[in-house]
């Protein structure tokens, strides 16, 4: 059996644990292609129907096309779409034109999924995150607990073996369940690859520009890129020594920031 | 300030404005579709054998750090005055990966000779058990790592079993510090020799020992001639490279089919059943039998969204979702099988485990056991041994408990069936995880199962009827984690009723299985207070006792009854009673003659009765009829106590549905009463 199939099996074990172990689920879903390649996964998953909401964290900062492929995909994947937008944070002016981004994106994104996990009282969250994003991001578990303040104890996780997983949880906590976390960047392009999975158009080159990694539009960067398909993608891929989010400022803002943010509540 | 010059705001998309890119689908079966493998190794060890140089080394030699970092620590080291510390490396990468919160497993990659390799680094600490268990479950190769100076210790030791449990199947020892002890053969040898008896005993055999010297670079990477010429064998990057690539372990696909349901969705008009294939191969229009209900049905459809080509036959690893023929009850937790190789189906679990919670795992305390997707409520029922690292024998003394980083082979009670495999022949059904709490606690592989031999022609109509018959009777068993049964002793007044039966509730009481004596005199206080001993009246408080046996039994208890029950027929239609009712009830025989019996007199009853104080007394002036078949008969007169006492805890266990195995395991010694 190929190594993909192998990670695309144990996803989808992933995902039904999730569903069969907690009553009240749902999927922050960014559109970028670790979200698409989750959606896919459900799909298999859930044999064509997924039977809990996804969730776009509205920043108000989103590309336009992004917001387009967001209602594509509403309609092509049948799924039912919270969006959700941080409004008390919008109206006290927090913002990119005045704030830092370590501050904008912990208002605009964690708070706001914090507000939603306190009015929905969800007790799974799927995530997409993947060990090679970031060393922070290593240490994590398939199944990850989140304490009542939203906070992740990586000092001390439980145990996790033999696909037996943390599936209790006090009201107010939830677990981050994570079907991605051994993918590799590669990986999911081979895999949208092999599957055919539609992703949006802004993974490609337009003048000699394209995006590796998906954010808020102030403080997203392009690459300089005349990949126009997958196959120039996984090339690039191969070859590349820079990192993936090096293009999103909010986690190079100050030493440490991905680990502040991700200690308090960051995806 | 927030020191972002804002780009300018993005235009808005043109109403045409097609967002998706669709790519060409490759499918799974073309050239490059496959994704890389990578081989994920654990690093495990006593602290302070050189992990960390280790790995530091493997990075540095296999150019799999990040530009200028290895220029850098060497420079800090020169400025020092010291040799280049390969361990810093590991420690810079990290400190600048991830600053304070190195205290779990991490990944580290690196690439060798066009293979991918991914280290899963546990550092040290207090906690570091509970993270190597998570670290080496997902591994599929360990190097455990042994200081040549210092020899085997604790910990190379404990993280041997704890590999041996943890199912990693592939393990290369290196032999560390080669410089220290000068480059010894001999030494060298000795080590091996004491490391290769330890893991064989463990089943483990290592694929190689290596010598090596991961500061000075020895065999790590380059073979070093000058100083370890004498050995033959590969370098350490040699021998992982020889390993076969990893990260698509699974059940083999000629193995017993296992599909392990993980649930059932009517999300439509469909009721797809979701599962994974643990072994074996499941194939369109095959007929699986579920476990542990046993219904059977045909494979209608194998669902296949996103598989234009649709799902042929799949393999270990795979995950299915499929329609049945026929509207058989399924759920979560049940296994899948073909009529051939079934599962075994036993609330009976014989096991060796690990625990790492810092609360014990007491005798008889519930837990919650985890096997594939069945959870059931559990208790530890028996302590055989507790496994000692150090000389992997049993550890004197009977235990309470099982404390935390230990090894213990125990027997566990479940409160329903549980679908399991033996370890060595279906891994993934043959262990299970323990929980206490919110988090897993620890975990066992299974080291026996009794297959049953016809298990494989039930499917006929008498079978079915039998199953249907039993569910009554399983259900009120899973309340307890056995079955009732009224366990009726009979026996002259003085051939020892009493003892055996305060004895016998005491044991099961132990066990963990719900107990009662009934008592002759102690009825006469009250339910049969206006009873006499009239022939008459005897026979009526026989009657009486009998159904409240049965009562009894049938909500599930183990019910003693303690009467002299002089009359084959009176104990007869007792028996008739809870036979109708589907109760277990066996006639035990506690058999002394007479002038035993007489002669130790507890009550000194018989003295009154040779008075004539006492009229009617069974064997003086009223007859004792012995049972013509009893189910057990213990001659009092004749073995001890404690004898006549096991023989009936042994009978009683068979009765209600329980192996007492006092045979010795095949490690060591047997199991305690």
């Amino acid at each position: 059996m190929s190594y993909l199939q192998t990670l695309e099996d144990q996803s989808i074990y992933i995902f039904r644990e999730a569903f069969a172990n907690f009553k009240n689920m749902a999927m922050p879903w960014s559109m970028g292609k670790d979200s698409n390649t989750l959606i896919w996964l459900a799909k298999k998953a859930f044999a064509g129907k997924i039977p809990f909401p996804l969730v776009h964290i509205d920043t108000t900062y989103e590309f336009p096309e992004m917001l387009a492929f967001r209602e594509w995909a509403r309609k092509y994947y049948e799924i039912d779409l919270m969006v959700i937008v941080n409004e008390e944070a919008r109206k006290r002016g927090v913002g990119y034109e005045t704030h830092d981004p370590v501050t904008v994106t912990h208002e605009l994104k964690s708070v706001a999924l914090q507000q939603a996990l306190a009015k929905y009282k969800w007790d799974a969250l799927v995530t997409g995150i993947r060990r090679d994003e970031d060393s922070t991001r290593a240490k994590e578990r398939y199944f990850s607990p989140r304490t009542a303040d939203n906070e992740w104890e990586y000092r001390d996780q439980p145990p996790e073996f033999w696909g037996q997983f943390t599936t209790a949880v006090k009201p107010g906590e939830h677990v981050r369940v994570q079907p991605l976390l051994d993918w590799t960047e590669l990986d999911v392009w081979e895999y949208v690859r092999r599957e055919g999975i539609p992703v949006p158009k802004m993974y490609f080159a337009q003048n000699g520009r394209r995006y590796r990694s998906l954010g808020c539009w102030p403080i997203t960067k392009s690459v300089e890129s005349r990949v126009d398909t997958i196959e120039g993608i996984v090339q690039e891929l191969q070859s590349t020594k820079t990192a993936e989010r090096a293009g999103r400022a909010q986690d190079h803002h100050e030493r440490n920031a991905m680990q502040k943010l991700r200690a308090k509540g960051f995806l | 300030m927030s020191g972002i010059v804002m780009p300018p705001t993005p235009k808005p998309v043109p109403p045409r404005y097609e967002p998706a890119f669709f790519p060409k689908r490759m499918g799974g079966a073309a050239a490059g579709a496959g994704g890389e493998p990578r081989t994920r190794i654990v690093v495990v060890g006593h602290v302070d054998h050189g992990k960390s140089t280790l790995i530091g080394r493997l990075l540095a030699d296999t150019d799999s750090l990040p530009e200028g970092k290895l220029a850098a620590v060497e420079k800090a080291c020169r400025e020092e005055g010291m040799p280049l510390e390969y361990a810093f490396l590991l420690d810079a990468l990290l400190e600048e990966q991830a600053q304070n919160i190195t205290i779990d497993t991490t990944r580290i990659e690196f690439r060798h000779h066009g293979r991918a390799f991914q280290i899963i680094d546990a550092p040290g600490h207090r906690e570091f058990i509970k993270n190597m268990v998570t670290g080496a479950a997902a591994a599929d190769e360990a190097i455990l790592l042994i200081d040549a100076k210092e020899g085997l210790r604790e910990q190379t030791r404990r993280h041997g079993l704890l590999l041996s449990l943890l199912g990693v199947g592939r393990v290369i020892v290196a032999v560390n510090k080669m410089d220290l002890v000068g480059w010894q053969e001999t030494r060298f040898r000795e080590l091996e020799r004491e490391i290769r008896e330890y893991l064989g005993g463990l089943k483990i055999p290592p694929r190689e020992v290596i010598p090596i010297s991961a500061r000075e670079g020895s065999q790590v990477n380059n073979r070093d001639t000058k100083n370890l010429g004498w050995f033959r064998g590969p370098t350490l990057l040699e021998a992982l490279l020889a390993g076969a690539p990893g990260g698509t372990q699974g059940g083999h696909a000629e193995g017993p089919l296992r599909f392990v349901v993980q649930d059932v969705y009517r999300f439509d008009e469909r009721r797809v059943i979701a599962g994974r294939i643990e072994s074996g191969t499941l194939r369109p229009g095959d007929s699986l039998f579920f476990f542990p209900d046993r219904k059977s049905s045909r494979i209608k459809t194998i669902e296949a969204w996103g598989e234009p080509e649709g799902v042929g036959a799949l393999g270990p690893g795979r995950a299915a979702a499929i329609t049945l023929e026929e509207q058989i009850f399924v759920e979560r937790g049940h296994v899948g099988s073909h009529e051939e190789q079934p599962p075994v189906e036993s609330r009976e679990v014989r096991a060796r485990i690990f625990w790492l919670d810092s609360e014990p795992l007491r005798l008889q305390s519930p837990v919650q056991l985890r096997l594939a997707t069945q959870t059931v409520e559990a208790r530890l029922v028996a302590i055989d041994r507790v496994v000692d690292a150090e000389k992997l024998e049993q550890k004197t003394g009977a235990r309470e408990e099982v404390g935390r980083f230990e090894v213990a082979e125990v027997r566990i009670r479940c409160r329903r069936p549980l679908v399991y495999d033996a370890h060595d022949r279906v891994e993934s059904l043959g262990r299970f995880a323990l929980q206490q709490g919110p988090r897993l606690g620890g975990g066992g592989i299974i080291l026996t199962a009794e297959y049953p031999a016809r298990l494989a022609k039930a499917v006929t109509g008498e079978h079915l009827t039998w199953t249907e018959g039993r569910v009554s009777r399983e259900s009120r068993a899973a309340h307890f984690g056995h079955e009732g049964a009224v366990i009726w002793l009979t026996g002259l007044s003085g051939s020892g009723k009493s003892t055996l039966a305060v004895a016998l509730e005491s044991l099961l009481f132990r066990r963990g299985i719900a107990s009662m004596i009934l008592d002759g005199d102690n009825l006469r206080h009250g339910l049969c207070a206006d009873l006499g001993f009239s022939l008459e009246d005897r026979a009526e408080n026989i009657r009486r006792a009998g159904e409240v046996a049965k009562l009894m039994a049938e909500s599930g208890l183990v019910v003693i009854s303690s009467l002299i029950s002089p009359l084959r027929k009176e104990r007869q239609s007792v028996r008739g009673a809870c036979h109708a009712a589907g109760v277990n009830f066996s006639e035990v025989f506690v058999s002394a003659p007479l002038t035993e019996c007489e002669k130790r007199d507890p009550r000194g009853l018989y003295r009154k009765a040779r008075a004539g104080e006492i009229k009617g007394f069974t064997g003086i002036d009223s007859p004792y009829e012995e049972p013509e078949r009893p189910d057990l008969v213990l001659r009092t007169d004749r073995e001890k106590v404690e004898a006549s006492v096991e023989q009936l805890l042994q009978h009683v266990l068979g009765l209600v549905g329980l192996k007492e195995e006092d045979r010795p395991s095949a490690e060591g010694p047997g199991g305690q009463i």
